[in-house]
């Protein structure tokens, strides 16, 4: 076989598959749905975005898998893959243009073949696509020809303007809060989608940025290194004030629409950071998590509610039996499980999870827990005459609660007792051989992941005011699972970043809730073939030898190279 | 004398007898191997004594102590630790990280001390820490503990294998193929460093090995298992001349070289 056709072959294999993606993603109403938001204002669509963006991916997988070192061959691959995709989409076109398809897919209407067209005939719309697919391959292909800073700021600049194009709606409002900022609003966005010029401008902006970054980083970090280790320190700390002060006066900036996403990021991460210690550092799959949560939201209604009437304590009193039940079922249903592992330890957890869901559900349980009518009049928290009422203040407990959690997550991670989870999870039959006790360790890393997540369930609680059984359900676990997975299991930036990524996004892009677990299933899938450590996982951690000897140091210089293997 | 005494030991899997009837005592201070063609009952045998297994029948005393029906973790604190044929590090964790494991159950620091960062929490800390680099240096692995123990080259992990194992200050060390996959020169330095334990740390050595050079060049007694039996036993010379050995083992009409 020429080797020229090998890579032709390539490029139309990858193109395949972005064409097969393009039309499922028109076929079950995505791309017409997205063509409904204006990234630039009555230019380009989010429908259109997507569709260019499967391929642009595709030529650009197709550009780096090419075999050999020849440019030109990348690019041909490239451009093969972007017109193949576009050949896939424009014979679905075609087949929509003379066959009925709609008996079949509701979602094939005419409106999606009028934006796929481009709003021309048959034959011209179907030319102008292969068209767009070569030119877009070979843009592609050129992208990864690029050097890497040539990449990195194109890229930046791209996805900037995707996104501010994207969150119109929400950075709108929040730019309209700040009477001089208001401006911003009329000059970067029209009414629908970002002014041609607020584009340009952006787009420019946030490139220049990066190359400059790029260009001048470098000199930076070695002019921070060259810095004495007392300046390093303030220069640090003022870094960390500056973060805490931002973290302050965040909900106030945003507004209230957002600080109520972010308070739900918040309970996540929450959530997150008690999983990453059973999952992330134990290695204890756990898919029942969310019956903790449910348990600390229950106490805190028992607790609390005058619409039950037996205790009526204050949130402060409630909250250490909230996370003490929490602990305490952590350790109850962690006592079965202990001999088991990997699967069987999840399903077994699954269990768990529903068992204590429809336990609260039960008829039995009534008279205590409000069966399906969940319990209401939950009392807000108030620190004194201070009461967190609003999403605003009630982000400062969620934060005041992450940091503290989120603390002794660090504490353990690098102490004698994460040491001994981590070992677990790596080989429990040799972690037991260097004399780590099995059960108190297993026992101890679901009571601590328990304890979290009573936590976030207390604050749950309150902020909605009432408790349903049907908030407990089995996704939320899941949900949980997947945060750590995507942020990296076992770090903890990494929980905080797949909490943010997974949560926060699709509440700020509610409209498309519909698609959201098809978004879901389909990051989860590019995250595990592209990144499967995780967007910030946890980084090899260089502590025990900075004050390495000389005399050590000379012995690995000196041991490295007769190592042969 | 004995630090070990195996009496009688039996271990079945169904119908098959791994261990049967195995009578073996360890001195102190020695370095003792035990031999066999592959299946003889070795590593069985070292599983009943670190307690993955629980004999059937017998008894296995460590120091008079016996420690039937002990977990794995509480043999370990009593100063029994093992290495595996095929080497089991924590591949994820850091060399450190490794080292610092074995020290774990002479470190006491609880869930509220390590949160708080206790005075003696952190003293503790920084004491391993000494400790491990010490170790690191012992099996010089000096200025790799930040590496991931699975990046390291086959003869280090070796040494790390049985760096972690020291961490636990044993009095027994267990040692299952230490040689195993290593070229003559490396395998000459094993036996160097297996002997320097021995003599510089006090600790009693029984290994499990099948290179008869390595077996017949450091051992002071040799077992010699097969079908989980005792068919021979005394120094390396007798076990050399001992017409049953060379013909169950080494095979007829073979010389030991």
């Amino acid at each position: 076989m020429q080797p020229g056709f090998g890579l032709w072959q390539s490029g139309m294999k990858i193109g395949l598959i972005a064409g097969g993606v393009a039309v499922l993603i028109s076929l079950i109403g995505m791309v017409e749905a997205f063509s409904q938001r204006f990234i630039i204002s009555e230019g380009i669509t989010l429908g259109q975005t997507l569709l260019l963006t499967v391929g642009l991916f595709a030529s650009y997988q197709a550009a780096r898998k090419t075999p050999g070192p020849r440019p030109f061959g990348r690019l041909a691959n490239a451009a093969a893959a972007g017109l193949t995709a576009a050949a896939v989409l424009g014979f679905f076109i075609f087949l929509g243009g003379h066959l009925n398809l709609r008996k079949v897919f509701i979602n094939a209407s005419p409106l999606l073949f009028k934006l796929l067209t481009f709003e021309q005939e048959l034959g011209p719309g179907i030319c102008l696509l292969l068209g767009i697919g070569a030119a877009g391959g070979i843009v592609a292909g050129l992208f990864f020809l690029a050097s890497p800073r040539v990449r990195k700021t194109l890229g930046a600049a791209c996805g900037a303007l995707v996104a501010m194009g994207v969150l119109q709606d929400l950075l709108a409002p929040t730019f309209a809060l700040w009477g001089p900022l208001a401006v911003i609003n009329d000059w970067l966005y029209e009414v629908n989608g970002l002014s041609l010029g607020g584009a340009v401008f952006l787009f420019a902006g946030i490139g220049s940025a990066t190359h400059l970054w790029g260009r001048k980083g470098p000199a930076i970090q070695r002019a921070f290194g060259r810095m004495s280790p007392a300046r390093q320190k303030t220069v640090r700390l003022s870094g960390w004030l500056l973060v805490a002060l931002l973290l302050l006066v965040l909900p106030q900036i945003l507004g209230l629409f957002l600080s109520e996403v972010l308070t739900i990021v918040g309970l996540y991460v929450l959530l997150g950071l008690g999983l990453n210690i059973v999952v992330g550092y134990a290695g204890l799959l756990d898919l029942g998590y969310v019956a903790f949560f449910a348990i600390g939201s229950y106490t805190i209604a028992l607790l609390t509610s005058p619409e039950l009437g037996f205790f009526s304590l204050s949130f402060w009193t409630a909250l250490p039996f909230a996370i003490l039940f929490g602990v305490l079922f952590g350790v109850l249903l962690g006592i079965p499980v202990l001999k088991m592992r990997g699967d069987y330890l999840a399903i077994a957890t699954l269990g768990f999870g529903e068992i204590i869901r429809i336990l609260v559900l039960s008829d039995f349980l009534r008279p205590w827990l409000g069966g399906a009518q969940g319990v209401g009049k939950i009392p807000k928290i108030a620190i004194g005459a201070m009461e967190f009422g609003t999403p605003q203040e009630i982000y400062y407990l969620i934060l005041a609660g992450c940091l503290v959690v989120g603390f002794i997550s660090y504490r353990l991670r690098d102490s004698r007792l994460g040491r001994a989870w981590m070992a677990l999870r790596e080989d429990e039959d040799v972690a037991q051989a260097m004399g780590i006790n099995l059960v108190s360790t297993k026992l101890l890393a679901f009571a601590t992941g328990a304890g979290f997540s009573a936590l976030s369930g207390a604050i749950f609680a309150t902020k909605l005011g009432s408790v349903y059984p049907h908030s407990f359900n089995v996704m939320i676990s899941i949900n949980i699972l997947c945060v750590i997975i995507v942020g990296g299991m076992g770090s903890i930036p990494g929980v905080i970043l797949g909490a943010v990524a997974l949560v926060g996004l699709p509440e700020l892009l509610r409209e498309f809730a519909e698609y959201r677990l098809l978004v879901y299933g389909a990051v989860l899938v590019a995250m595990m073939l592209l990144r499967p450590e995780g967007l910030w996982p946890e980084a090899v951690r260089r502590r025990e030898l900075h004050e390495e000897e000389p005399e050590e140091a000379e012995a690995k210089t000196a041991s490295s190279p007769d190592r042969s293997r | 004398m004995a630090i070990l005494i195996a009496k009688g030991a039996t271990k079945q899997f169904g119908g098959l007898v791994a261990v049967d009837d195995l009578d073996l005592k360890v001195r102190e201070q020695s370095i003792h191997s035990v031999i066999g063609p592959n299946g003889a009952g070795k590593t069985t045998f070292f599983n009943c004594v670190t307690g993955f297994y629980k004999v059937e029948a017998g008894e296995i005393l460590f120091q008079g102590r016996s420690v039937v029906g002990l977990l794995p973790d509480q043999i370990v604190q009593l100063g029994v630790t093992r290495t595996y044929q095929n080497i089991r590090l924590f591949p994820n964790l850091t060399v450190m990280e490794n080292i610092l494991v074995g020290l774990h159950g002479h470190l006491k620091s609880g869930f509220f001390g390590i949160i708080l960062s206790a005075p003696a929490t952190r003293k503790e800390e920084i004491a391993a820490g000494e400790e491990a680099r010490r170790i690191l240096k012992f099996v010089n692995l000096a200025g790799k503990g930040d590496l991931l123990a699975k990046n390291l080259p086959y003869g280090d992990q070796r040494r790390l294998e049985i760096g972690r194992a020291l961490a636990t200050r044993p009095k027994l060390l267990l040692l299952d193929e230490p040689t195993a996959g290593m070229n003559p020169r490396e395998t000459q330095g094993m036996m160097d460093f297996i002997r320097h334990l021995r003599d510089k740390m006090g600790i009693t050595i029984l290994l499990i090995e099948h290179q008869m050079r390595v077996v017949m060049g450091i051992s002071e007694t040799v077992t010699v298992l097969d079908y989980g039996r005792k068919i021979a036993e005394g120094t390396p010379a007798e076990i050399r001349s001992n017409p049953e050995v060379i013909e169950a083992y080494l095979g007829r009409g073979s010389a030991a070289h």
